[in-house]
């Protein structure tokens, strides 16, 4: 129905000029004809953008919708919900908001089309960290599933990653962020300097874990590790015999009642570090700020072995064609070009296109997320309630220093299927 | 004619036969299909004919573990609420004399009922946490120094949490069977010399028995079929089965978790039928 001609002809035409009103686009038509249907065909687009709920917020569909001129809208699943609809209803969602992990089960199934580069105008912008496997001068930990290692693929229709740079991606970047551990600094009653602390004897009945198995055995190798209880070749790969070490100690400890509760979802991280259940336990940054907006203190500590990274990639769904993909690509443009970048920074992530989320940020806003300097006015969240005061500087201090230490990243491992059997025993016992 | 009561009989019976078999059987067919499916990780199923899922469920101690967890559970929620069930009961009945005021202090036993079941369980936390009203009250009159643990996060919250949720599905199938029987009854029992304790054991009890059998059957199902109040009270401490079922769809193993349904099914049926073969219900129900 719509000829490739008529695409490169349609994209001449700015969203502005279109946007300028109807009389400009009577205008056009009565000349060529196909304005109208490109603008009409357009407008009556609706996007799907699926994802967990920690990225896939209606306010950046409502900013999207507004600035592209068609419709996106946001569904929120958990992460089995995802791999499900991926796999067994791929028709449902046209944009996937994947962690890293997740694309090793997208991409061979064959359920995600390449992203030309070519067409993501601000690739070259966007950070080496993901595009080129690099940060700060410095390759990025390998450890676990990099970013890096599973953005490129070689053709638009491969079902498998590339080994080094192509001109296909099989996702745009999406949120990221360095993970590490959540503590009440008025309750722990002394400094947490490693993620030794998550066992230590000093803070029984008084942890927690998260309950979402490929996640919480990071947190317990890290601790593990740091504690020298046990010892892992790769952390990001275990062994059969790493993982059920692990487990067994997890199994042990949580027999003697070192931890107070296992969380599933991010609310309850909140309720058990706001209602002083827990002093330190596994938690996202969104978490810690949702407890500092209820005027308690909560540190997003970080540990001397470095930080837990993660990251999301926006992946393209294979039915997508015409009209359709003409409007994913807008939208994979639009999502790196400042507006969400600054929006999800004020609930800790970054945009894998900083200089333009600096640029939607406010001075103090930019000094105070990006740049480890201390506030020079109130910071806020997203929804606009104060988390920060002048003066105080965010944990973890600048960008650089962040992702320069990320020790390991969330992955699915080789043997990820022993480990959910181990993990149902610990949640068993 | 006779021909013709026949053709109604069964136009009768056609909605609810439609309704089982669309909403019920095909749904607990496939179940039963994909139970013998086999597993591919994290892609989910693969059209097979295994008895894998089940080889692997009944030879792993957790699904023992989680089923011994379950099972402490139900029988402690068992007793609890036939206790409590039993006495709201026989005092609306008995002991409030006006029918209006036994109706009234019925609907109150509903209160809890206009919320959800989630926000009901919920509000324990702040009663139960460790800052919240029990052990600040305690703490603050001086009784104890350190607040108590066992109080929330443990399996002391969750039978709290399964208590306050279905007392009332026994509260009213024994209310009903209570108030079924004849009070002349239990004045004959007295006349006859019984003592207070004596009509309620030789004739309240027995009398009750059809409402006691359908409320445990209640208790019985929705504790067995429970992965959500104990995964939130216990702060995912504690296990069910049904939990084990939750885990396995984490990783989208339909199969395996197919195959724990069926379990939990036959389970769940061999209990039901163990009830009313204890109690003939529907003999009692047309009494």
């Amino acid at each position: 129905m719509k000829k490739a001609g008529e695409v490169t002809t349609t994209k001449t035409i700015s969203r502005r000029s279109i946007l300028k009103g109807g009389a400009a686009i009577v205008g056009a038509t009565a000349i060529t004809g196909f304005p109208t249907v490109w603008a009409q065909g357009l407008k009556d687009i609706t996007l799907n953008h699926t994802g967990m709920s920690y990225s896939t917020l209606a306010d950046i569909a409502r900013q999207a919708s507004q600035d592209l001129g068609f419709k996106v809208e946001m569904s929120v699943v958990d992460h089995p919900g995802l791999l499900n609809r991926l796999v067994n209803d791929p028709s449902s969602i046209d944009i996937a908001d994947m962690e890293i992990w997740q694309s090793k089960v997208a991409v061979p199934q064959g359920v995600l089309q390449g992203v030309d580069i070519a067409r993501i105008k601000n690739w070259g912008e966007l950070t080496p960290l993901f595009t080129d496997g690099v940060f700060a001068g410095k390759e990025v930990s390998r450890q676990g599933d990099s970013p890096f290692e599973f953005i490129y693929r070689d053709s638009k229709d491969a079902t498998s990653f590339a080994t080094g740079k192509t001109d296909w991606a099989n996702f745009c970047p999406g949120v990221y962020n360095a993970d590490t551990l959540g503590i009440r600094p008025d309750l722990t009653g002394r400094e947490i300097t490693s993620w030794a602390d998550l066992i230590s004897s000093d803070f029984k009945g008084k942890t927690a874990i998260q309950n979402i198995p490929t996640i919480g055995i990071m947190d317990a190798m890290m601790a593990m590790e740091a504690a020298g209880e046990v010892t892992y070749g790769d952390k990001g790969n275990p062994t059969q015999d790493e993982i059920s070490q692990t487990i067994a100690r997890l199994i042990e400890l949580k027999k003697a009642g070192h931890f107070r509760a296992l969380w599933n979802t991010f609310d309850e991280s909140v309720n058990l570090m706001a209602a002083g259940e827990v002093v330190i336990q596994s938690m996202w940054s969104p978490a810690v700020t949702a407890v500092r907006t209820q005027g308690i203190n909560c540190v997003y500590q970080p540990l001397k072995e470095g930080y837990r990274g993660w990251g999301n990639g926006l992946g393209m769904l294979s039915h997508l064609d015409g009209l359709k993909l003409d409007a994913a690509y807008e939208y994979l443009n639009w999502y790196n070009s400042g507006w969400v970048g600054g929006f999800i920074a004020k609930q800790g992530y970054y945009s894998a296109n900083p200089e333009s989320a600096k640029a939607a940020l406010t001075e103090n806003e930019r000094g105070f997320f990006y740049e480890g300097k201390a506030a020079t006015a109130d910071i806020t969240s997203p929804t606009g309630e104060k988390t920060n005061s002048i003066g105080e500087v965010r944990d973890g201090g600048s960008y650089e220093e962040r992702f320069a230490n990320v020790a390991v990243w969330n992955n699915l491992m080789d043997e990820a299927e022993f480990l959910y059997a181990k993990w149902n025993e610990f949640n068993a016992a | 004619m006779l021909k013709k009561t026949g053709l109604i009989t069964y136009l009768q019976v056609t909605p609810l036969t439609v309704v089982l078999v669309l909403f019920f059987v095909i749904p607990v067919a496939l179940v039963v299909v994909v139970s013998f499916f086999r597993y591919k990780m994290l892609v989910g199923l693969v059209p097979d004919f295994t008895f894998q899922n089940y080889a692997d469920l009944l030879s792993n101690p957790t699904t023992w573990s989680l089923y011994v967890s379950t099972i402490k559970f139900t029988l402690i929620v068992l007793l609890v609420t036939f206790v409590l069930g039993f006495w709201i009961s026989y005092f609306l009945v008995f002991h409030v004399r006006n029918l209006l005021t036994a109706i009234g202090l019925f609907l109150l036993c509903t209160v809890p009922f206009w919320t959800s079941t989630i926000i009901r369980m919920i509000s324990w936390r702040p009663v139960l946490g460790r800052e919240g009203l029990i052990n600040s009250g305690l703490q603050g009159a001086g009784i104890v120094d350190q607040p108590f643990d066992w109080l929330l996060f443990s399996d002391f919250s969750v039978v709290v949490a399964y208590v306050h949720l279905f007392t009332l599905f026994m509260i009213v199938p024994i209310f009903n069977s209570m108030a079924r029987i004849d009070k002349s009854l239990l004045e004959a029992a007295v006349d006859a010399g019984a003592t207070r304790w004596g009509v309620v054991w030789n004739v309240v009890l027995p009398l009750s028995k059809t409402g006691i059998a359908l409320g445990a059957l209640f208790v019985v199902t929705l504790v067995m079929g429970d992965f959500f109040v104990v995964t939130v009270m216990s702060g995912g401490l504690s296990g069910s089965a049904t939990s084990g079922i939750f885990n396995d769809l984490q990783f989208l193993n339909y199969p395996r978790a197919a195959a724990s349904a069926v379990i939990l099914l036959i389970v769940v049926l061999v209990i039901a039928a163990s009830i009313f073969r204890l109690v003939d219900v529907r003999k009692e129900l047309v009494r």
